[in-house]
């Protein structure tokens, strides 16, 4: 499935100033896969050690936080969007 | 002389001046605001301190703000109310309550993250700020930008009370309503951040914003004697406040104004929507975010970006979370007001509610020194106890018909009586 992956400014410094990534995937986790694959520098910033999505990253399919569609296995279709946004947390001692 | 606090990444530790920034653009983690702690000791001094008013203002060294700042308003000073009522009908000898419903100039204590937001926003030359909101920092941030001069436009969910809505209309705020909760909201904030150059103070003002919530852990030391409770019972939204309270804590320990001792954080939440306090009872690594559902609007944020912090916090003091029901929550507002003259808006319950549970299950004793904070005035959220107060019957202005009223009263409470 054609998804587009919206990438915030922050993040553009990886992408080579790419404000949007298109790619063919089934899942989310694929279409992250693909789009940390072309740009490894932003890799570390999407997974964390263990391989999970980073904390204080939030990634939405179209409206909805994946969270409540599963997480980064729930399918997209034709046409979707995804979007990173970054937590904006106020931060103390974690 | 140089600037004492700059921005610094919680989990790199790059350091990133002073910026319109909330996350660190190297690891993408949450920014904090660090103060060179020597520094510190040689500027503050509690003799200082003790001839200023009783505001915010008063803790201006621990506060990042720019050189040659002159306090606009008189934000913050609230009461610490020694409980007589609530502390004998649930067994504590020790209990207080933080009334920032009573701040200045908006009614919460939100009030104190918006002065020091807006501070910042002048050093950056903002002329626009706004805010994603749940109601009481949209009230903030229109009050004080119309104090101050600056341009508001604040994003609130479509459906928040009418009176928080009326709250930041007044000031003359633009008020841009949107069709989802306030994760939505946020989101949507966060990208406007990323495309204008506005200052947004729980966005890209977030660090300087939340140290503001300092000022209402400070006020508590000092109005104990300079000495620091046991237990604090807090509200939990974005989770941002029980962490900013520990943090003016250890500040306060590591000037060496007040003595180390252990304080148990407790974070209350509505069960309508309780990510924090869930992860805490099930000892989860992580957050669940969820969808909310409660009257607490004010705390109806079911992805709290601060929460990993929040929960750090209560894990690592020995505390707990817990969560109430909005029929407790309606319960516990009419008790804070019926037995201390406390009208606290939601929340307000919330954190009440908490703490009765807290008590019953023995995670707060008797003889420990406990501090509740009430976040927000009962005047914005009527709506939710409005129910229990049906209009009662008028009278004629006559002796009779008093006594006659008297009488109907009088039968009525026997019929109850009667029936118990």
């Amino acid at each position: 499935m054609a998804v587009t992956i919206e990438i915030p400014t922050a993040f553009r410094r990886f992408t080579d100033g790419t404000p949007k990534f298109d790619c063919n995937a089934a899942t989310i986790a694929e279409a992250l896969n693909i789009l940390t694959t072309q740009f490894p520098g932003l890799s570390r910033h999407v997974r964390d050690d263990q391989g999970q999505i980073r904390q204080f990253l939030n990634v939405y399919l179209n409206e909805e936080d994946i969270r409540f569609l599963g997480g980064e296995e729930c399918a997209v279709k034709e046409g979707d969007k995804v979007l990173l946004v970054p937590s904006i947390a106020g931060g103390s001692p974690l | 002389m140089p600037e004492i606090y700059q921005l610094r990444c919680r989990e790199c530790g790059k350091l990133w001046g002073n910026a319109p920034r909330s996350f660190c653009e190297e690891c993408f983690s949450p920014l904090e605001v660090a103060y060179d702690y020597e520094a510190l000791k040689s500027i503050a001094a509690k003799e200082k301190l003790s001839k200023r008013d009783f505001t915010m203002w008063r803790y201006a060294e621990f506060l990042p703000l720019p050189e040659g700042f002159s306090f606009p308003n008189a934000v913050g000073g609230t009461p610490l109310v020694a409980s007589k009522h609530l502390a004998k009908k649930w067994g504590l000898r020790n209990l207080y309550f933080k009334n920032d419903a009573v701040c200045f100039p908006s009614l919460s204590f939100k009030d104190r993250v918006v002065a020091t937001a807006l501070a910042a926003a002048g050093r950056f030359g903002f002329k626009t700020v706004g805010c994603s909101s749940t109601g009481n920092l949209a009230n903030a941030v229109a009050a004080q930008s119309a104090q101050q001069g600056f341009d508001a436009c604040v994003f609130i969910p479509a459906d928040l009370e009418p009176a928080k809505i009326l709250n930041t209309a007044v000031y003359g705020a633009r008020i841009v309503r949107i069709n989802g909760n306030y994760d939505h909201v946020n989101r949507l904030c966060a990208q406007i951040a990323d495309r204008f150059q506005w200052g947004l103070v729980n966005v890209n003002l977030r660090p300087y914003y939340a140290e503001g919530s300092k000022t209402h852990g400070f006020e508590i030391a000092e109005q104990l004697g300079w000495k620091l409770p046991d237990n604090v019972v807090v509200p939990m939204a974005g989770g941002s406040l029980i962490t900013k309270i520990a943090k003016a804590f250890r500040e306060l320990v590591s000037l060496g104004w007040v003595e180390e001792k252990p304080v148990k954080f407790f974070g209350a939440q509505a069960t309508g929507c309780s990510p924090i306090s869930t992860a805490v009872k099930r000892g989860l690594a992580r957050f669940e975010p969820q969808k909310p559902d409660t009257i607490a609007r004010s705390l109806a944020i079911g992805n709290p970006a601060d929460g990993p912090f929040a929960i750090k916090q209560i894990r690592d003091s020995g505390g707990w979370a817990d969560d109430t029901s909005d029929r407790e929550i309606v319960e516990a507002i009419q008790q804070l007001a019926e037995t201390e003259g406390i009208f606290a808006e939601t929340a307000g319950g919330v954190t009440a509610g908490v703490t009765q549970k807290l008590i019953r299950e023995g995670r707060i004793r008797s003889d420990e020194a406990t501090v509740v904070c009430i976040t927000g005035n009962g005047l914005k959220t009527t709506d939710a106890i409005a129910a229990e107060y049906p209009p009662t019957e008028a009278i004629a202005p006559k002796l009779e018909a008093f006594e006659a009223y008297l009488d109907s009263q009088l039968a009525a409470s026997t019929a109850v009586a009667g029936k118990a």
